[in-house]
């Protein structure tokens, strides 16, 4: 892909992102910004991308430390927001006893 | 002859229609993470569309030593599973910046490592419009994980929440900044050295640290949401040097988000970017507000049996929770003690500022944690005209964001901050464990007012006091 292309979509999808979170109640800032925080572990996938060619220990080490790195990220990331939004139930008024 | 299937899924084609999917999986699921109620799908859809990228870019026919790959994915899964598993509510914060910082780091690693390989293959430099990205990532993916380490050690208390500065801190920043950024020019121009890369990583990862070090405690969600937008735009970078879509994608709508979210949190806090970047005021440093006046101003004091008669006889009760709350682990305490007035026909609401807690939002995690309903959580701009038909507000374990101080006394280092108008209440109870100041270590004028009363001690068991109180009556 030219580089003319990539930064097309790169100024495309920067106002998807500015667009996308206009409107949040605050109470949803930390889960969003928890959220987003596991979307950049897709540098994982660089990692997935470059270890192949590498040649050299150094190289190799270097780079199974980015794929650990980008992993826990990602799941790390996914799992904490899910366990902050499982408490976000909309209950109805409690109006049992006890 | 080949399996038409193998093909067809190892096409190139078909793995960018799956980037595609994953994308509109990420855009939609953050769309809906902005909304209570399709907020923790939301998370999952996120969480199917990073499925769907990682399994297109295996099927990559150029990826190879897939035992390594396995390894890596092992490593990071045995370490990040039990860490978001295990993580108390309170610490989330710290937690988000210990994430944000590794991916800084891996975003740091893959541009070493790409510049190693181009030289090693015995091309040189890569072409600039690969360089550029590289060197890019290298920077803002060093700064990223040390800052984020910087603001885990601080949160979690490894380092002291205080300011942190050394003589001549700006002259060093600056000496740093010049040397990364002297360095990448210097390769970027022509010259071919896996030293100078290494010398870019170390001045980046020395200025990461003394950027952060001066930002006393109270600044650190701001900081770490501009770190996780700084390794969003890292990301980004690294995808265009790699020719990778989903990178770029995934990359820049975090960077672009993230600055977006790190603005509205400093808006709430009343404190500009540069400002915070600059180091001041977070951990009070002094300077114009300190509370010690010499001697204490008198104030009330009051019990738990009369806070808990007066909360029988109110027609509505709002709660004004703050980190204290959190640190002593009041949430229940605090939810029990609504549902029982709530079983006396009492109004309960509770008054969440924008900042409560640690990060914006903290608080309603905590809260909804303890199974406080999401209707009864009312923030700033909601509840705050409806203090003055207040009857009685609990302050609990909070202070700088009830001081009136920011809202009446101009030359108040948090002048100007939004607090919660919980003076304007009929009564307000304020369950504190000292007179002491608070997270800016400023005095808050609250306290001394006709209408407050203290009840010092540790929250939870005031609370409890108060409640066991309250189902005697």
């Amino acid at each position: 892909m030219d580089l003319i292309t990539e930064l097309t979509i790169l100024a495309l999808a920067a106002f998807v992102g500015f667009e996308v979170i206009s409107k949040v109640p605050n109470s949803l800032h930390t889960p969003l910004m928890s959220a987003t925080n596991a979307i950049h572990g897709i540098v994982l996938l660089g990692g997935i991308l470059v270890i192949g060619e590498a040649d050299g220990l150094l190289s190799k080490v270097l780079l199974v430390i980015a794929i650990a790195f980008g992993t826990i990220n990602v799941v790390g990331g996914f799992l904490v927001t899910d366990r902050m939004l499982e408490m976000f139930k909309v209950r109805p008024k409690p109006n049992k006893d006890a | 002859m080949p399996l038409p299937l193998a093909s067809f899924v190892t096409d190139a084609n078909f793995i960018q229609i799956l980037y595609i999917v994953a994308f509109v999986l990420f855009i939609v699921g953050m769309r809906q993470v902005t909304g209570p109620k399709t907020a923790r799908r939301g998370n999952a859809t996120a969480a199917v569309g990073m499925a769907i990228a990682v399994i297109a870019t295996l099927l990559t026919p150029a990826v190879g030593d897939y035992a390594l790959i396995a390894l890596g994915i092992l490593l990071g899964t045995v370490v990040g599973v039990p860490a978001a598993r295990k993580v108390q509510m309170t610490q989330m914060p710290q937690m988000v910046a210990m994430f944000n910082g590794v991916g800084g780091g891996a975003v740091a690693l893959i541009s070493w490592a790409e510049y190693r390989h181009s030289l090693d293959v015995g091309t040189g430099n890569p072409p600039l419009d690969t360089l550029i990205p590289i060197l890019f990532a290298a920077i803002i993916g060093s700064v990223s994980f040390w800052g984020s380490n910087i603001a885990f050690g601080k949160l979690q208390d490894l380092i002291p929440q205080k300011p942190i500065s050394v003589p001549g801190q700006q002259i060093l920043n600056a000496v740093l900044l010049v040397v990364a950024i002297g360095a990448a020019v210097a390769i970027a121009l022509g010259q071919e050295s896996p030293g100078l890369f290494i010398l870019i990583l170390v001045a980046a990862a020395g200025l990461g640290n003394m950027v952060v070090l001066p930002i006393g405690g109270a600044d650190m969600p701001v900081v770490i949401s501009l770190l996780n937008a700084l390794t969003g735009l890292s990301a980004a970078a690294a995808g265009i040097a790699l020719n990778n879509v989903a990178l770029i994608v995934g990359g820049i709508i975090v960077g672009a988000s993230g600055t977006i979210l790190t603005n509205l949190m400093a808006v709430a806090m009343n404190r500009s970017i540069p400002n915070i970047v600059a180091g001041g005021f977070g951990g009070g440093g002094g300077g114009g507000g300190g509370g010690d006046d010499g001697e204490e101003r008198p104030h009330r004091s009051t019990d738990a049996a009369s806070v808990a008669f007066a909360l029988i006889q109110a027609d509505q009760v709002v709660v004004a929770p703050g980190y204290g709350l959190a640190v002593a682990q009041a949430q229940h305490t605090v939810r029990e003690l609504g549902d029982e007035l709530e079983k006396r026909g009492v109004e309960v609401k509770y008054a969440i500022h924008p900042v409560a807690g640690r990060m914006p939002g903290h608080m309603n995690v905590l809260l909804a944690e303890a199974d406080v309903s999401y209707d009864a959580l009312k923030e700033m701009d909601e509840i705050n005209p409806e203090f003055e038909t207040t009857n009685v507000t609990l302050v609990i374990g909070a202070n700088d964001v009830t001081n009136p101080a920011a809202r009446d006394v101009e030359d108040s280092p948090i002048y100007g901050m939004p607090i919660l108008d919980v003076d304007k209440s009929e009564a307000v109870v304020v369950f504190k464990r000292s007179m002491g100041t608070g997270f800016a270590g400023i005095d808050n004028p609250l306290f001394y007012e006709e209408n407050t009363e203290m009840l010092l001690g540790d929250a939870k068991s005031s609370v409890q006091e108060v409640l066991a109180a309250v189902k005697e009556l």
